[in-house]
């Protein structure tokens, strides 16, 4: 199939791995911020052919896992509503709030629909006049423009009914909470479906405030393996700087139009990120003339989000702190059967793709 | 002569849509049953509380499965023609000769009658080419919102040769032995999840229902090696393959690039996030044959139009931990576990 056979070419890989193993000379650990990758990386197997002291750990980049408790029990209010659709991509459905989760409560009979995209969740306020409808907005840069569309064609179709719950983040003042808690880093592997938004300048602040390396890296194993070749050279010849090895899809300057529905629609504001607590700076919400369109206006009750707590340790595999194996829990007490931390619920998190892709070592 | 299906309604005789009273006991009841259902199964009169099989000194397999598909109908197939070659399908994979099926439906009041009697014809037709007789069964009408339109339970009753006793439970499977699989795999997930209108596009994807039990009888008759087989129904590939694994304590060796997948259902799962090989098939079956006749019974399944695409894709090997170990397309290793709970589509 074309645009994925040619990124899993067996002999390509090969030679990648060849590469990067006659090129390295010390221990290396690179991060892999978003979910897309750590997911893929599991997946294909990456970690069984790179050479030993090349490390790889996961980022904060599962939106489903960054998001808070409070997030989910806000959602899980709005579906208590009377004449109330929740409309919400699929990830999310599963995650537990701190007293239920979009599950349980469809099982009660909650009306919650998953969609691939807001304009999905729109069509469904369009054909439901009568009742409300709620799409639980979360994700990065990806996915925020989507969000901003629809609430622009809601204001340009009148519709009336629709509401946001917002969840929206931003990619980089997480990655610089990561640096500043002193994670032992060597580079990033960044975020190719962020960049092709945002542009690869975004992170030009990394190399140049923190010295390290930044590949914006595609999703297929061709594209990772080469990334990593990639932060091997930067590393070696300690020339960190910012490279897209993601070409087909990201530039310098990103998707203009995109980044204009966003600014258009939301604003900055500081938020609150599962492991990290609040992050200045990292959130978006909508602009003053968007509010009409907040769910949060619906939310009665005074809910937070809080800390996981007990053995859980989410919050320190969100923040590259430890891997999922060095929690007592990881595929002892939490399986994705039974999750107990947002990382073995979603697929893209780090704990869920290590539990089922683990290797047989 | 060869039997066929009796098409078409009694629009004089029928309501356009179930109603309660259609599920009373009384006259209509009758009439809905007799008109909809015994003379397209082509079940004898007068009928009574069971049906008496007169072969049944000889080792019999008996099995039963619900179906609850939505839609009911879909490309390349609809619940009733799930219902039967389901059924079928799990007799045919214990090794036997798929005889009798009972058919019970629970109905929901307001179904169209048209809707019925094309389920019933479709049961009919599959019936018939599976070689089976639908020869009792039930028929309930639930108030409305009390079930989903229709739902259909079937049992089957088949006959076993004692030769093929051992292939249910996988008991001769040694080190080596190598599996096949009689096509490409995800095709009817994904065919009701279009059907569904479940995706804001339309895809090709058609489903792969259909009765396996003439492929099979073809195998187990040519070849004495055939030591396992199953449908890879619910949960897919990597489910069986899990189960059969945790069933005769070894260790599973599959190769991802010998599974065959069709290009639609490749690209609509890079889409939404799905694995293949954890997607329901409904004509599909996994069989393990011993080392020397490998070839033997890949070439019998490829002479059969429903096997025309089998595939060696691994082999049983030694493993204390009876994992199912996966050589990725690039090179790699992993496990292939089990699925947990349904599959979601991801974010993005």
């Amino acid at each position: 199939m074309k645009y994925i056979d040619e990124y899993r070419d067996k002999n390509l890989i090969r030679t990648l791995a060849e590469q990067i193993e006659k090129r390295v000379r010390r221990d290396y650990t690179f991060m892999e911020v978003c979910g897309g990758h750590t997911n893929a990386i599991h997946r294909f197997g990456i970690p069984s052919l790179l050479p030993k002291n090349i490390k790889l750990i996961s980022g904060p980049g599962c939106p489903v896992c960054v998001t808070g408790k409070g997030f989910i029990d806000k959602a899980v209010a709005c579906s208590k509503m009377k004449n109330t659709i929740i409309t919400t991509f699929g990830d999310l459905i599963r995650i537990p709030g701190s007293g239920s989760s979009l599950d349980k409560e469809r099982a009660l009979g909650a009306d919650i629909r998953i969609v691939l995209s807001g304009l999905e969740a729109l069509e469904i306020a369009r054909g439901n006049p009568e009742k409300k409808v709620v799409f639980l907005g979360i994700g990065f840069e990806t996915t925020a423009p989507g969000t901003a569309v629809t609430i622009k064609q809601c204001e340009i179709n009148r519709i009336n009914n629709f509401y946001l719950l917002n969840a929206h983040k931003i990619m980089p003042p997480a990655m610089e909470a990561i640096i500043q808690d002193g994670v032992a880093l060597n580079g990033f592997i960044c975020p190719g479906h962020v960049a092709a938004i945002t542009g690869s300048g975004m992170f030009s602040f990394i190399p140049a405030k923190y010295n390290l390396g930044c590949v914006v890296t595609g999703f297929e194993p061709v594209d990772l393996m080469m990334s990593i070749l990639m932060l091997v050279n930067q590393v070696n010849r300690n020339l960190p700087k910012v490279e897209i090895q993601y070409n087909r899809a990201v530039t310098q300057n990103g998707n203009i139009l995109a980044q204009r529905y966003m600014s258009d629609i939301f604003e900055s504001c500081d938020t609150f990120w599962r492991g990290f607590g609040n992050i200045p700076g990292s959130g978006l919400k909508l602009r003053k003339e968007y509010e009409k369109y907040d769910a949060e206006r619906f939310i009665t009750q005074d809910i937070r989000n809080q800390e996981d707590d007990g053995l859980c340790i989410c919050g320190d595999i969100l923040r590259g702190l430890k891997v999922p194996s060095d929690c007592p829990l990881f595929s002892v007490n939490c399986v994705p059967d039974n999750p107990i931390g947002a990382c073995m619920v979603s697929n893209e998190g780090a704990c869920n793709s290590w539990f089922r892709y683990r290797s047989d070592e | 002569m060869k039997e066929h299906v009796i098409r078409g309604l009694d629009t004089d005789q029928m309501n356009d849509f179930i109603t309660l009273n259609q599920g009373s006991g009384g006259k209509l009841t009758h009439r809905l049953i007799e008109d909809v259902f015994t003379k397209r199964f082509g079940m004898s009169e007068p009928l009574t509380d069971s049906a008496i099989i007169k072969d049944s000194t000889k080792l019999t397999s008996f099995t039963t499965d619900s179906y609850v598909v939505d839609p009911l109908f879909f490309p390349g197939g609809d619940i009733g023609k799930l219902a039967v070659c389901g059924t079928v399908n799990d007799l045919a994979v214990s090794g036997a000769i798929p005889r009798y099926l009972s058919a019970s439906f629970i109905i929901e009041e307001g179904l169209p009658v048209t809707d019925l009697v094309r389920i019933a014809e479709s049961m009919a037709e599959e019936a018939i080419s599976a070689g089976v007789k639908i020869i009792t069964g039930d028929t309930k009408v639930v108030e409305k919102g009390k079930c989903d339109k229709i739902f259909i339970t079937t049992s089957g009753m088949g006959i076993l040769d004692p030769r093929f006793e051992h292939i249910g439970k996988g008991e001769r499977i040694s080190q080596g032995d190598k599996l096949i699989i009689n096509g490409p795999v995800g095709n009817h997930s994904l065919a009701v999840l279009g059907a569904r209108n479940k995706l804001s596009f339309k895809t090709p994807i058609v489903s792969d229902c259909a009765s396996l039990n003439s492929l099979i009888r073809h195998v187990l008759e040519s070849s004495k090696e055939i030591y396992f087989m199953r449908d890879l129904t619910r949960g897919g590939l990597a489910t069986v393959l899990n189960e059969l694994a945790g069933m005769i304590k070894k260790g599973i060796s599959v190769n991802e690039t010998s599974i065959p997948v069709d290009d639609p259902v490749r690209g609509l799962c890079e889409m939404l996030g799905f694995d293949p090989l954890y997607l329901a098939n409904e004509g599909k079956i996994l069989i393990v044959a011993g080392r020397s006749e490998t070839d033997k019974v890949l070439k019998i399944m490829r002479s059969d139009p429903l096997g025309k695409n089998s595939e060696i894709i691994g082999e049983i090997v030694p493993d204390k931990r009876n994992l199912v170990l996966l050589n990725t397309s690039i090179g790699g290793k992993r496990i292939l576990d089990m699925p947990s709970g349904i599959q979601l589509p991801r974010i993005c």
